[in-house]
């Protein structure tokens, strides 16, 4: 190991105990580590911005390849920082306008398609896969608890008609499911919270202590 | 000039996007190509930077004015200068091995550090919260714990368990997310609507 | 005060306490779990290992390292298979932070695979770091018509058409799939944007967190796999024959599961006794 990598272990050994010593009380050294990482990261962003959005999509394109219509997308991009004064603030909507009109636009057929039209037709899919002669029981049994499963908590979802007589004992499966589901998610969330734990520890014991090393 | 040009503007992108979609002419494409999927992200940087600017002004203000803590805005904004300066092209710009050591040393161990903190949280949570009060909190509590113990050795017990956690992801699990999706999308959808047609007007701010 | 009234009178510090310790003993004594291998993992497996020498895949890395423990690992493993194969590899990197990530990863794949096999791996040849774009929505689409409106030069600035890699590739009809490491909502994107309009075969890495609400996509085949926070990671370490940093975390996590479990039971106990003695008005 280098010297430059042996110094930066422990310069990241100290910070990760800094911000570990937030779980007793908050205090100076956790807040140091806090300030430290808002300031570098603030302007690890601003090299990125520079390097792989400024200066190979608009710098160059302008400067070394004379291509003269860069210069809508970089006044459109000045007139955005009109927000920081109160009286020109205004001028701002206009490339906002042009940025959401194209990112609104593109999303609807797509996010139509992937999220409401495929999960349709996946569901659909799943009785004309019960239909087939060599269906198991276990299939059918399956595919039928998706069936009722989406259906019950779209009439959970659904706040047009009150909750009562059949759409509401529907609604009382639907959440029933959805506990399901966040009950999984809880169950996968201990583990990803576990695994940044485990990961650091990994770190204090055997790059910084070099244990077993 | 205030707001109807910006509107008309939404309008006409927008309308244009989603017909692109459907007649991928080649005028079109170009179009599509070239100003719809080139210029935003030169546009946007302008905006992201405008939380940079507002990020130094702060905290130049916090120091000048000695607030209390004045001191933590000062080790912001020397952070701050360290990663701008081994970004410079002289030493290398953002392939700079001062960049990368700043970036693995710096913000990899706090930021992965902090986000680790939630392990001990949600630990805490689940010792206080977690609470088999009625039926549907029940049925929340089941199965998570046979999500969390899908991948025990337990022997004998190992295989079904295993194969019931696969069973709750596959179909309970499929069914409410799939249901959440379809409302997420519907929502999508229906909110880019009313951008386009000037109903949802509030990312304009007020006067 | 009965003894779990006190019990829940501690200091919730004690809690952390426990957990802290039992994951610093368990990861200091050496025993191992078998890692069994889902279906949803071994397809993407498959899938990478029937390419051929010289087909492309797209290796999306959206992550920073807030969420690096979990998807780390299944980069070091898929970039193993890859080079392994003399798969060619395109990576991006989405996420504001992720380029560090995604640079550290290349380095340390390149370096275990020289280590391994006496061969080096070359940038422009055998793998082409693209580099970081905002607004994944918009990139992700351009990409998919052509991989040089984003992203004119590689992340070290060379321009792509004079990287010898890219010579055959124009856009996601010329690589075999997407493997989207993700931490963000960018795989929300790869999803309806990349797989949505441009067919291209997609699986994804994500946390824990996330890894549930992709069910859905898997069954209706707009995904054609999913590793799921560490244990999919410890799976793909273990299915490329390299357990690593995954499979070793997988032996604490059952450790660390077993007392959560516990305090759900504890905490349980005495929400019902106390209960009981209150008539059940709680």
């Amino acid at each position: 190991m280098d010297f430059m990598t042996s110094v930066g272990v422990w310069v990241a050994a100290f910070l990760t105990l800094s911000i570990f010593s937030f779980l007793y009380k908050d205090n100076p050294f956790y807040k140091f580590a806090e300030h430290l990482m808002v300031g570098v990261s603030a302007g690890y962003w601003v090299i990125l911005l520079f390097y792989n959005v400024l200066l190979p999509d608009a710098i160059d394109p302008l400067f070394t390849e004379g291509k003269w219509y860069y210069i809508i997308p970089l006044i459109l991009g000045l007139l955005m920082w009109t927000r920081l004064f109160k009286k020109t603030a205004w001028i701002s909507r206009y490339p906002l306008a042009f940025y959401l009109g194209i990112a609104t636009g593109v999303a609807i057929p797509l996010e139509m398609k992937a999220k409401v039209i495929e999960q349709l037709y996946g569901s659909v899919g799943l009785v004309a896969q019960m239909h087939e002669m060599d269906a198991g029981f276990g299939t059918v049994i399956n595919n039928v608890v998706i069936l009722i499963g989406v259906f019950s908590s779209l009439i959970y979802f659904f706040f047009s008609k009150e909750h009562t007589g059949i759409t509401g004992r529907v609604s009382q499966v639907g959440i029933g499911v959805l506990m399901i589901g966040f009950g999984a998610s809880f169950g996968f969330t201990v583990m990803a919270r576990v695994s940044l734990l485990i990961e650091r520890v990994q770190f204090l014991l055997f790059e910084w202590l070099k244990f077993g090393a | 000039m205030k707001r109807q040009i910006p509107l008309t503007i939404i309008f006409i992108l927008g309308l244009f996007m989603v017909f692109q979609y459907f007649v991928p002419h080649e005028t079109s494409e170009f179009l599509y190509e070239f100003i719809a999927l080139d210029w935003p992200p030169i546009i946007g940087v302008f905006a992201l930077a405008l939380g940079i600017i507002s990020l130094v002004r702060v905290s130049i203000k916090r120091v000048r004015t000695r607030d209390e803590n004045w001191q933590y805005a000062l080790v912001t904004l020397i952070g701050l200068a360290a990663m701008l300066t081994a970004g410079l092209p002289w030493f290398g710009g953002q392939t700079s091995p001062v960049v990368q050591w700043q970036f693995d040393f710096i913000m990899r161990p706090i930021t992965a550090t902090m986000f680790s903190l939630l392990a001990f949280f949600i630990a805490s949570a689940a010792y206080r919260a977690f609470r088999a009060r009625s039926v549907l909190a029940t049925l929340l509590l089941l199965s998570a714990v046979i999500v969390m113990i899908r991948f025990f050795p337990m022997g004998p017990f190992t295989e079904p368990a295993a194969a019931t956690a696969d069973w709750v992801l596959n179909y309970p699990n499929l069914a409410a997310k799939r249901a959440i999706l379809i409302g997420v999308g519907l929502g999508i959808v229906s909110t880019a609507l009313k951008i386009i047609l000037g109903v949802e007007r509030s990312y304009m701010g007020r006067d | 005060m009965n003894f779990f009234e006190k019990m829940f009178a501690i200091d919730r510090r004690w809690v952390y306490l426990a957990l802290g310790l039992a994951i610093l003993i368990s990861l200091l004594i050496p025993f191992s779990i078998p890692i069994p291998i889902s279906e949803e993992a071994q397809n993407i497996y498959d899938y990478v290992d029937q390419l051929e020498p010289g087909q492309a895949i797209h290796l999306a890395l959206d992550y920073d390292p807030s969420t690096l423990a979990e998807l780390h690992p299944m980069t070091l493993a898929i970039l193993k298979q890859c080079f392994a194969n003399d798969v060619d590899v395109v990576i991006t990197a989405l996420h504001q932070f992720g380029p560090g990530m995604a640079a550290a990863a290349i380095d340390t794949a390149v370096a275990r695979h020289d280590e391994l096999t006496g061969e080096q791996m070359e940038s422009g040849e055998d793998y082409v770091f693209l580099g970081y774009k905002p607004y994944p929505a918009l990139i992700i689409l351009g990409m998919g018509q052509n991989y040089r409106i984003p992203f004119p030069a590689d992340y070290y600035g060379v321009m792509l058409d004079s990287l010898p890699m890219m010579q055959d590739i124009q856009n996601y009809d010329d690589v075999e799939a997407i493997i989207n490491v993700s931490g963000t909502s960018a795989t929300d994107w790869w999803i309806a944007y990349g797989q949505g309009r441009y067919n291209v075969p997609l699986a994804i890495g994500v946390t824990g967190v996330m890894a549930t609400d992709y069910y859905p996509y898997l069954q209706t085949g707009q995904i054609f796999g999913i590793l799921g926070g560490l244990k999919g990671a410890a799976e793909y370490e273990t299915l490329v024959g390299t357990p690593g940093k995954a499979v070793d975390g997988m032996k604490v996590q059952i450790v660390a599961h077993l007392i959560i479990i516990l305090f759900i039971v504890i905490g349980n106990i005495g929400y019902f006794s106390t209960r009981k003695r209150r008539g059940g008005a709680v």
